[in-house]
């Protein structure tokens, strides 16, 4: 009802705007006639060695994007969707990733509300300040990157002024991130102290309602001479189980709220990025509950620069810093794998464009000192012609141990190939 | 700034136009220079128009690229803002290419590309400016214009109809050319032909005015052509739906690139 609600709400706002605006009826409809575009795709890709817990095949889909904008005198509609067979789970499935509206009620004003791909902060591929819904399993099993983004349903205010800028992100019902829950990948299963995967299914708590659980993600920026700086603020939940409740055994995300800023401009011949961000846990602000996530601090500082002609660079360094780490140490079950108090880790990424810029070649490395892992997503696109564009790529992960960030997906290494046709 | 479409031959305008050598017994360059610019580049304060690349390789299928291009000058002469909102090929349909371009030699341009399936503004690195824009045989050099300063320029000739200098780059390790030319029209100061030589001095690339038209008061190249004599390949760029004086507002920052403005997309 909730939802039926809002897209009343949403009717009526736009309907008055256009009414107000002594708008008639004909202007309002006028334009309305949606562009379609979109594409087909089948992609599919198998694990690299044998996994104790899942499938040898990690990705096997054919897909429909379709995607609709209309453009009003009034505003913007967007509408788009996936609708894919998926051979690895055997279910057809349906994923709407926009459905939205764009209206500028005042000139300072933008309002965007729907579903809506969310984006901000500083890092590639690393996410600090960003605590918009991330689709992780996509992410590692081969989809294309846009789908690390999942959507969210929220209503985006942006406040423009020569003074600064101010975006607020409403989103009435908690958004999770889509993280790993072993139902396609194998990963470190706390409870049970070891790699798990089907034989163990990451079950959470129920959502609540629209309203109860909500989240708030605010940022206030300004440019200034090439340069960029930006404050951001969320309050919310951890977008993945960052929780146990060990009587109900389900995952649980906790209370999180994060105070960030970044800074961004040129640098030599490239340019500099750094972002920082307090997580404050507010449901384990001592870091004495062992089933609760600890506060952290998050760092990063990034540098991008062509080398050569159509070859580029970028390295960033990120440290995870937790909070209370004897606390946490002293929460921690007997035996139980523990996390260091300092996470290090290096991102590096390498693209090179060849036969006039038609082929892609990319490669990004995750490299973890600390956590003795490593990530590399090596990909290679070729665009035969204006509409049909051939992939070939690989999720590899290594690691000391079975417990860190990367070496938990050990066996989950992968190799896919693709062919997408666009209109 | 009828320049808008003729950007391209703006910039080479530009290169050509400043020509710092004089000679009593020739035009006063620094005059042509000036005026081929004022003509070429700072003519009106904004400018749009449609813009298709045809790209035809020696081997292989043809290559479209379709995009609309806002241009906003900041001071005559000086800094300029273009907007590039692309509609063709599909994949990277509503992408949009933001430069603040600045023309103080110790001052990379600004660049952000905006990605609308992850909502991300991507700041992009300052890039080697002789590399092919979205993969034709144009650069963005070609696109954005060549640093007046870059280049040592010489009036070499004159013919009934046009001037011709030759430029030449002051720092050669940093171009593949050795030197261009270009001949400027001398009733209108379009450049209508450019032709790149190679380190051994052979002709290896050209850039050619096709139709040059009167749009709203404003003479505009609506066609060009550059060909690239070594890899037999081809590109054709095409002004359409030309506009200037548009009376663009500060479309140039984020804002806009997540939200392209009317005057952008259509």
């Amino acid at each position: 009802m909730t939802r039926i609600g809002l897209t009343l709400v949403t009717l009526c706002v736009v309907v008055s705007g256009a009414v107000s605006a002594g708008e008639t009826w004909d202007a309002f409809w006028k334009d309305m006639t949606p562009d379609v575009h979109g594409y087909y795709e089948a992609r599919a890709g198998y694990r690299l060695q044998n996994d104790l817990y899942e499938k040898d095949m990690s990705l096997m889909e054919a897909r429909t994007q379709i995607d609709l904008q209309s453009l009003p005198q009034w505003g913007t509609i967007t509408v788009k969707g996936d609708a894919y067979g998926d051979g690895v789970t055997e279910r057809g499935e349906f994923d709407l990733r926009e459905a939205n509206v764009l209206i500028t009620p005042q000139d300072f004003l933008d309002i965007k509300v729907g579903r809506q791909i969310l984006t901000w902060g500083k890092g590639d591929l690393l996410f600090i300040n960003d605590m918009f819904p991330k689709d992780w399993q996509s992410f590692f099993i081969g989809r294309d990157t846009e789908y690390l983004k999942a959507p969210s349903d929220a209503v985006k205010f942006g406040v423009f002024s020569d003074a600064a800028n101010l975006e607020v992100v409403y989103t009435p019902q908690f958004d999770p991130d889509r993280y790993i829950t072993g139902e396609r990948l194998s990963y470190w299963n706390g409870v049970q102290q070891q790699v798990a995967g089907l034989n163990a299914v990451t079950i959470t708590k129920e959502p609540e309602g629209w309203f109860q659980e909500d989240e708030v993600a605010a940022r206030l920026y300004q440019s200034f001479g090439g340069y960029e700086a930006a404050l951001y603020g969320y309050w919310g939940y951890w977008k993945s189980p960052g929780g146990y409740n060990a009587v109900r055994t389900r995952g649980l995300f906790p209370s999180l709220d994060v105070y960030g800023a970044s800074l961004e401009g040129p640098m030599a011949k490239g340019i500099f990025t750094a972002e920082i961000g307090y997580y404050d846990s507010k449901e384990d602000r001592n870091g004495t509950n062992g089933l609760v996530n600890n506060s952290e601090m998050r760092y990063l500082v990034g540098y991008k620069q062509e080398l050569a002609r159509d070859f580029t660079a970028g390295v960033q360094y990120y440290v995870e810093h937790m909070l209370d780490h004897q606390e946490y140490l002293a929460g921690l079950g007997a035996g139980n794998k523990a996390k260091d108090e300092f996470r290090h880790l290096v991102s590096l990424r390498l693209t090179r464009l060849l036969m006039n810029q038609n082929m892609t070649c990319s490669l990004f490395t995750y490299y973890s000192p600390t956590d003795e892992d490593a990530y590399f997503r090596p990909n290679i696109r070729l665009k035969l012609n204006d509409r049909t564009a051939v992939e070939v790529g690989g999720n590899v992960f290594v690691g000391q141990a079975d417990h860190t960030f990367f070496g938990q997906f050990e066996d989950n290494s992968n190799a896919y190939t693709s062919v997408r046709y666009s209109f | 700034m009828k320049s808008l479409y003729t950007f391209v031959i703006v910039g080479l305008c530009l290169s050509a136009g400043v020509v710092l050598a004089q000679d009593a017994s020739k035009p006063d360059v620094q005059e042509i220079v000036k005026k081929a610019n004022l003509v070429a580049y700072y003519q009106a304060d904004d400018g749009k128009a449609k813009v298709t690349m045809t790209i035809t390789p020696k081997q292989g299928p043809k290559r479209i690229r379709e995009f609309n291009i806002l241009r906003k000058d900041v001071a005559d002469g000086g800094d300029q803002n273009y907007y590039v909102y692309f509609l063709n090929p599909p994949d990277v349909r509503k992408m949009v290419y933001l430069v603040l371009k600045h023309v103080d030699k110790d001052r990379d341009d600004d660049r952000w590309l905006y990605m609308p399936a992850i909502d991300r503004v991507n700041r992009v690195a300052a890039g080697d400016k002789r590399t092919s824009f979205v993969g034709s045989d144009f650069l963005y050099e070609d696109v954005s214009g060549r640093g007046l300063d870059e280049d040592q320029h010489e009036l070499t000739g004159t013919t009934d109809t046009q001037y011709i200098v030759k430029n030449t780059p002051k720092a050669p390790d940093s171009v593949e050319f050795s030197y261009f030319t270009v001949a400027i029209d001398k009733t209108n100061y379009v450049p209508m032909k450019m032709e790149f030589f190679d380190k051994a001095n052979k002709l290896y690339r050209t850039i050619e005015s096709t139709e040059v038209k009167d749009v709203g008061g404003f003479v505009t190249v609506l066609k060009s052509v550059v060909k690239d004599l070594r890899t037999g390949s081809q590109t054709e760029m095409e002004f359409s739906n030309v506009q200037y004086n548009v009376g663009l507002g500060d479309i140039f920052q984020e804002r806009y690139l997540k939200r392209a403005p009317a005057e952008a997309r259509r």
